[in-house]
């Protein structure tokens, strides 16, 4: 493999290949070419993530309107208030925080859930196998706004289908989908998890295609039932797959802001106003961008914090998994191998 | 989407409204802003100028505008017009940042209301000279419309169109209930409406809970005799007996049985197309598309409910950003754009719009649906030229008024945290815009 170099370095680089661990020099000698490699997407990285987390927090420090020649510092103030019940920001934000936490709650077990289980139906072997997980993913590739629109006429609770059809079948025809709690985070999260359901159950069915099918065929052979190959060969082997889906489904749902804007204007009064919904109310059609930049960044806390709880969740689960499940997966194939050598 | 169609509708009828007594060689004062532009002569005669020409009509009146921006650029080599139409909701968020980077419109149309906004956000530039040059006084128009262009003394918007909110009603329903005349009345409107319930029209009055239920509070109180932002326009006057009375009343539509509860975005305005209700109140930029749609309908002015007559209404003006008050000759050139709208707007009075100028307004509209309403322009009632006032109706009184039509919560303490809230706002605005 090192035949073909030249250049003085060749004897490092066939050392390294041949497994020795890189030396120092070699390190010092790369000179600037790692960050030549890195180059690219480090200037997005700056410009379009760093630059902008460094800008909104000095903006959170100031009473900002990029409008205005005046934009005084204010110190902490933007925060404060966000802490101080009767301050301007205070009821606005933290009901939209509820709000995000409501979406949240509801719609992330679902669309963990449901994915799943047509991932698992879909990976079977059938009739129209394909037509069906097209079907399933179809609704993904549409707009936030053309869903929405969609949404809002078929769930008007006056000149709606869908309570049309209710009435039909002799069932309540009266609910108010988009004009009242809970339904509206009924309608909210259904047309969320009917929306989006696609795209977790591409990546859970590209999960279960890469878990091995001897896994199964040895479990069967030790005689496992259908929920134990689930529970002890599909879910462990889904488990990276299941840690990235919660992560951005987590984040995902936290960050809704189309659903609500389009299908229920934030109705009853504010009350599914979410957080980003009320971010852009604030700092876009009121110009508080300071006020809007600090809320972000309480959000963000949020969302940081719940992330670190995902991953303490995933991470404790994972070890003792490895300990019960992980011997009769390791196990299993080599006993496989044996019995067909 | 509602909002993209009002506006499209309305910018198109008040530009006929304006008549150029003459166009050359006029004297005005240069704005305060645009100093350096120098006078406006009423010609451009300089180096070929490109214009960006961004608007909202995104409706019926769309193809109006277009058709008048071609023939501008046919009649004039040294000037063209690119338009840019955005809906309204997207315009006002993307013109002052778009203005700030350099990439926005050099002329365009805007709302009143939303006049003094960008005048105090530094976009738009006073237009006194123009407004001279094109022979506008305030004679020609009623107080409301002349005053609530100008912000701190200067002017900065030149008068499009009038519009306003007014009541439609299905003639079908009417003439099977025995109606013979719109109410114009508290008494004749609940006498029509309990016809039309007798009639078998269950639900004749459906009651939006969000736009434009807020236009119709509005209305309302002043219809009940207090400004909804005072005298001065300085402070949210909502939960005023006034403000209570108008959203008890709208309330009480569902209560008593003429509206369905819970009627969502844009819900009363559809089944008033299907002939699922009999009255609706919105604004007379439906009209077109009312038209379009066959039904059998009628338009008056909102019947008055409380003490005198008075109902919400807008209007577009045209303006000129601070992007192109840089560039002599585009400034130049926006003007002479202005001017010859204004002179062309007879072309196109007939899409459905009042125009603002009493020296031509009966002649546009004389047999129009819209005539009914141009009648009552005294009636009209604008908001204040306060910067930021829209998104502080957003915030604090659209939701109120909501909660309110929905019966979550009593009226009045809606309106009371409404208005609290509305003051905070308003109070910060003044802080940042340095009133």
């Amino acid at each position: 493999m090192a035949t073909t170099v030249t250049a003085p370095r060749s004897e490092t680089v066939s050392d390294d290949r041949r497994g020795g661990a890189p030396r120092r020099r070699d390190i010092n000698s790369v000179g600037i070419a790692p960050w030549l490699f890195l180059a690219p997407y480090l200037v997005l990285f700056v410009a379009f993530v760093l630059g902008p987390i460094v800008y909104g927090l000095y903006i959170s420090l100031h009473r900002y309107d990029f409008t205005l020649p005046n934009k005084p510092f204010v110190g902490l103030e933007n925060y404060t208030d966000l802490f101080t019940p009767g301050s301007i920001t205070f009821s606005s934000f933290w009901r939209a925080m509820r709000a995000t936490g409501i979406f949240t709650v509801f719609s992330v077990p679902l669309l963990l859930v449901v994915p799943l289980v047509i991932a698992l139906t879909m990976n079977k072997k059938f009739p129209g196998r394909n037509l069906f997980r097209a079907v399933f993913f179809a609704p993904y590739v549409l707009g936030v706004a053309v869903i929405a629109i969609l949404w809002r006429y078929l769930l008007d609770s006056n000149i709606g289908l869908v309570n049309y059809y209710l009435g039909l079948l002799g069932l309540p025809d009266d609910t108010a989908w988009t004009t009242s709690t809970p339904a509206a985070w009924f309608a909210l999260v259904g047309v969320t998890v009917w929306w989006t359901l696609g795209f977790n159950a591409v990546i859970y069915l590209a999960g279960l295609q890469d878990i091995p099918r001897e896994l199964y065929e040895a479990a069967e052979m030790d005689g496992a039932s259908r929920w134990q190959q689930f529970r002890h060969v599909t879910l462990p082997g889904l488990m990276p797959v299941l840690s990235f889906v919660t992560m951005t489904t987590i984040i995902a749902s936290a960050n809704m802001f189309g659903q609500s804007y389009l299908i229920t204007k934030g109705a009853p009064g504010t009350e599914t106003r979410t957080a980003i919904y009320q971010i852009a109310e604030t700092g876009l059609r009121n110009y508080q961008m300071g006020s809007a930049a600090a809320m972000s960044y309480v959000l963000t806390l949020f969302l940081i914090l719940l992330s670190l709880l995902v991953f303490w969740l995933f991470r404790d689960r994972q070890t003792p998994k490895k300990q019960k499940a992980g011997v009769p997966l390791q196990a299993a194939p080599m006993m496989l191998r044996q019995g067909r050598g | 989407m509602r909002r993209m169609t009002w506006t499209a509708a309305l910018a198109a009828g008040v530009t006929g409204a304006l008549v150029l007594s003459g166009c050359g060689g006029g004297q005005g004062p240069g704005g305060t802003t645009a100093e350096s532009s120098g006078t406006f002569t009423g010609e451009y005669d300089g180096p070929k100028v490109e214009l960006s020409y961004w608007n909202g009509f995104t409706g019926g009146d769309g193809p109006f505008m277009q058709d008048l921006v071609d023939q501008f650029n046919k009649e004039h080599d040294n000037i063209a017009i690119k338009s840019n139409t955005i809906q309204w909701a997207d315009f006002y968020q993307r013109v002052p940042a778009a203005v700030q980077a350099g990439q926005g419109p050099d002329v365009g149309v805007m709302h009143l209301d939303q006049l003094a906004t960008h005048a105090a956000r530094n976009i738009i530039i006073p237009l006194d000279d123009l407004a001279k040059q094109l022979d506008l006084t305030a004679d020609d128009f009623t107080q409301d419309i002349w005053d609530a262009g100008i912000y701190h003394d200067k002017r900065y918007g030149i008068p499009l169109d009038v519009h306003s909110l007014a009541m439609y009603y299905n003639k079908d329903h009417f003439e099977k209930a025995g109606i013979t005349e719109p109410p114009t009345d508290e008494a004749s409107f609940m006498d029509a409406l309990d016809k039309l319930k007798a009639a078998g029209y269950d639900s004749p009055f459906w009651m939006p809970s969000l736009w434009p239920s807020h236009l119709m509070f509005l209305s309302l109180m002043w219809q009940n005799g207090q400004p909804p932002y005072g005298e001065d326009g300085t402070e949210a006057a909502y939960d005023s007996d006034a403000g209570v009375q108008a959203l008890e009343w709208q309330r009480s539509m569902v209560d008593q049985g003429y509206s369905k509860p819970n009627v969502a975005i844009d819900a009363q305005y559809v089944a008033f197309k299907n002939a699922q209700t009999s009255i609706t109140w919105d604004g007379i930029w439906q009209i077109n598309d009312l038209e379009a749609s066959g039904l059998n309908y009628g338009i008056a002015p909102v019947p008055t409910i409380g003490d005198e007559q008075a109902f919400w209404a807008n209007s577009h003006h045209f303006f000129i950003s601070t992007q192109a008050a840089k560039d002599d000759n585009k400034l130049q050139a926006s003007k002479v754009f202005i001017a010859w709208m204004s002179e062309h707007s007879a072309d196109w009075a007939g899409s459905g719009m009042i125009p603002a100028r009493e020296s031509v307004r009966a002649d546009a509209v004389k047999g129009m649906p819209q005539e009914v309403i141009a009648d009552e322009i005294e009636s009209m009632r604008f908001l204040p030229p306060v910067p930021g006032l829209g998104g502080v109706q957003a915030e604090a009184l659209e939701p109120a008024v909501a909660n309110g039509v929905l019966g979550k919560g009593d009226p009045a303490d809606q309106l009371k945290a409404a208005a609290s809230k509305a003051n905070q706002l308003m109070e910060r605005n003044r802080e940042s815009f340095g009133d």
